[in-house]
């Protein structure tokens, strides 16, 4: 379960994030959506410390950590946090100089200890899983955006963490790339792994996510369960993003 | 008159051998100590503790700031006056190894600083440490930046070494010096001279493209 209560960021005196409180029960898919600038990357990477909060406290499964104290008596806490929290990034920050399968056991090998042989059968599984079989050996360079995309949910599922954020998984990749990508993701929820999701990707919102969370302006204006939420948004801000959203969509 | 100059350049091979020995000596000494002492101030000009940083850059302003004869000439002829005499190799290899250090410290530290951020933030996504992300994730890529600019580095040592001569270490030039001033074969003398570090750097630099092409090598696979 995770549990954020509070959470606040400013960036050079701008508000980002405005006291943000939520909890994300076990298995649920929650996507975060929202007009860019909204807060909600910053909102996402604060929960696994990649960027400072200035105030919240965050709790990941039994990991807490409490932002109203210096944070540098929590370095330990934070890495335990992190590994309870694996982070698709949106330009896949692949090592570069290893290899599909490298990259995958890397968290395990170095981090958690994991005998070495261990960790490249759990690999080869986890590559297998998101349709990579055969790929173990070849570097990113070689992969297509989606291929790569791919290798780094790979390389979050090997810490086996509570939850799997995704920071807009997609907007890098060529349109023809997205669907695959979308795809792992499906099947992950399918399998009601807890995960968190920014996105631009509405209809992937509405079908997967079981519940939609409307950022603006460094708070949630509105949020339910999502099909619901698509269908009749409440708030008159959610109703303006999504006519705007889904008018230039359909006229694309 | 040729065939003298010959014979004297055959004569004196064993000197001169001795002497590159000693300038081999130097390159490799102050490359390695240049390095770890490089690498340490590397890590202080990036590490947020800010009086480490400016210790850091005042090393690397004196050290680039200054000829490199002239710190010789301070740690030789000077330190004794303060009370630390040295011979003339260590005297010398500290000296080169000090002044090595400066620019490697400055290479490491913009090849590090050249890796993108996403890197860290990636090691530390998976829970690494600082110095695991470092070790596993930004040094081997930022090896791979480093690595011309550190073999030139390191080509200039060798050629460098030759300033040695001046506080009596018998290494290549300084043995070619007591050769010539013995037979008056300047020309000669000097131009085997200049042959044996060229062939020494030569060595180095297919050295570096080897290691280069290796390092490299992951762009070509598949």
């Amino acid at each position: 379960m995770i549990v954020v209560k509070g959470l606040s960021k400013q960036f050079k005196g701008q508000t980002v994030l405005n006291g943000i409180d939520l909890t994300v029960q076990p298995g649920e898919v929650v996507a975060i959506i929202g007009p860019s600038g909204s807060g909600k990357t910053t909102f996402l990477r604060c929960l696994n410390l990649l960027e400072t909060p200035d105030a919240g406290q965050i709790q990941i499964g039994a990991i807490s950590i409490d932002a109203n104290r210096p944070l540098g008596g929590q370095q330990s806490a934070i890495r335990r946090l992190r590994q309870q929290a694996g982070f698709v990034f949106q330009n896949f920050n692949l090592f570069p100089h290893r290899t599909a399968l490298e990259n995958v056991i890397e968290g395990p090998v170095i981090v958690k200890k994991t005998p070495r042989d261990q960790a490249v059968a759990l690999g080869r599984k986890l590559l297998a899983k998101v349709g990579l079989a055969g790929k173990e050996d070849a570097y990113p360079r070689r992969l297509s955006g989606g291929q790569q995309q791919r290798v780094a949910i790979a390389r979050a599922l090997a810490m086996e963490p509570e939850v799997i954020l995704f920071d807009e998984p997609t907007s890098a990749l060529d349109p023809e790339l997205v669907g695959e990508v979308l795809a792992t993701i499906r099947g992950l929820a399918e399998e009601k792994r807890t995960m968190i999701i920014v996105t631009h990707e509405m209809s992937f919102a509405r079908d997967v996510a079981n519940r939609v969370i409307f950022f603006d302006k460094g708070v949630i204006v509105e949020q339910g369960e999502a099909k619901a939420l698509f269908a009749a948004p409440k708030e008159e801000r959610t109703r303006q993003f999504l006519r705007k959203f889904l008018g230039t969509a359909a006229s694309e | 008159m040729i065939a003298e100059s010959l014979q004297l350049v055959v004569d004196s091979t064993p000197f001169l051998l001795k002497g590159a020995g000693y300038t081999v000596l130097l390159s490799v000494g102050g490359m390695f100590f240049g390095l770890v002492l490089g690498f340490a101030l590397a890590l202080m000009r990036l590490s947020k503790i800010l009086p480490l940083d400016w210790l850091a850059r005042i090393y690397v302003s004196f050290f680039r700031g200054t000829p490199l004869l002239v710190q010789l000439f301070v740690i030789y002829f000077g330190m004794p006056q303060i009370g630390i005499e040295l011979d003339p190799i260590p005297a010398s290899l500290i000296g080169l190894s000090l002044n090595m250090a400066a620019y490697i410290c400055e290479i490491l530290r913009a090849a590090i600083s050249s890796i993108d951020r996403g890197q860290w933030e990636a090691a530390a996504s998976i829970g690494m440490t600082r110095t695991q992300a470092m070790r596993r994730a930004i040094l081997p890529q930022a090896l791979r930046t480093a690595l011309p600019p550190l073999g030139n580095s390191f080509i200039s040592l060798v050629k460098d070494t030759a300033l040695a001569a001046t506080i009596q270490v018998p290494e290549l030039f300084r043995q070619a010096q007591l050769i010539t001033a013995r037979t008056f074969e300047v020309f000669t003398m000097y131009l085997a001279v200049a042959v044996i570090y060229w062939i020494l750097c030569s060595i180095l630099a297919h050295f570096q493209n080897r290691m280069e092409a290796r390092v490299n090598q992951h762009d070509q696979e598949h």
